[in-house]
């Protein structure tokens, strides 16, 4: 461990500001990038299903 | 009289939306908790235990996403352009669909590969930005990963849409070597390579090691986020097919 204490772990030496920038904003982009493929899949499974529901109803 | 297969087995069955849909279902789970840990993993490794840099300090962890982040931006987009290529010469839907799914999570991995660079950049060299020759490369291929996701949204029809961006990604793919090249051609004030396969890494093992895992987990990641894009354009593009209709229709 290279820190003593939690704030000391925050405060980062003085870079704590710009390390837990880059850190945060890049942890958010990521989960973008699972949740919004994540979600549209689900929206194209409803809607697919939705529409197949339809068809067999139509027959 | 039958084609003669000049390709192995794997290759013809991937061509199959239906064969893809099936073994990503198998691969995804595998990949996604392989990111997962390793990302965990490389994280705390790299913010808690890592040694210090004695020039830079703490502002040096930042390295941790933005070394993986930017090989990253560059390995997609050679996986999207040789996709791209593939489904040109061999008119293969899946190839066209594993380009079009890389463009976003290549342009996120620049994104960050260049947002961590200029927070890093302040501290480090007392400015965000500098136009020096590796951030500028770094700023083409950004814009490069948006011409092709622009050219994509702007084409109705997905072959055309297909041929299209495969071609200005094999063009832009005259920037991979100059990015990779840029430290040595230019004076530039970025430092060079942190990993290279020849030589052995300028960084004690404390520091390098986390770097490795970050990286290995950034690949997983990226397979994970594509095979999550792919799985959606698979359903899309094959709503007409029996297979989707069977599948949906019974959950």
């Amino acid at each position: 461990m290279q820190f003593n204490t939690w704030l000391d772990f925050i405060h980062m030496g003085g870079h704590g500001f710009y390390v837990w920038l880059s850190f945060g904003v890049s942890i958010l982009v990521l989960m973008t990038n699972i949740v919004s493929p994540w979600l549209s899949i689900k929206g194209t499974e409803k809607s697919l299903a939705r529409k197949f529901q339809r068809e067999s109803k139509g027959q | 009289m039958a084609k003669k297969q000049i390709m192995p087995l794997w290759f013809y069955q991937l061509a199959s939306p239906k064969y893809c849909y099936q073994i990503t279902s198998k691969l995804l789970p595998l990949f996604a908790g392989a990111a997962l840990v390793l990302l965990s993993v490389g994280i705390v490794w790299g913010l808690l235990f890592a040694p210090q840099d004695y020039q830079q300090g703490n502002s040096f962890r930042i390295i941790y996403i933005h070394v993986p982040s930017a090989i990253l931006a560059q390995s997609i987009y050679i996986t999207m352009a040789l996709s791209g290529a593939i489904g040109i010469i061999w008119k293969m839907k899946v190839a066209d669909m594993v380009a079009y799914a890389c463009a976003p999570i290549g342009a996120s991995m620049a994104f960050i590969a260049l947002m961590t660079g200029a927070i890093w950049g302040k501290p480090t060299w007392g400015s965000w930005w500098v136009w020096d020759a590796r951030l500028t490369s770094m700023l083409i291929l950004l814009f490069l990963y948006f011409g092709v996701m622009a050219l994509y949204s702007a084409m109705e029809n997905n072959a055309n849409a297909a041929r299209a961006t495969a071609i200005l990604s094999l063009v832009g793919l005259v920037n991979i070597p100059i990015i990779k090249y840029s430290v040595d051609w230019w004076n530039t004030l970025h430092q060079p390579a942190t990993f290279t396969l020849t030589k052995k890494p300028a960084m004690p093992v404390e520091m390098w090691l986390p770097l490795l895992v970050m990286l290995i987990g950034f690949y997983c990641f990226f397979a994970t986020a594509m095979m999550l894009r792919l799985r959606n354009e698979i359903l899309r593009r094959e709503k007409r097919a029996g297979w989707v209709k069977k599948m949906i229709t019974k959950t």
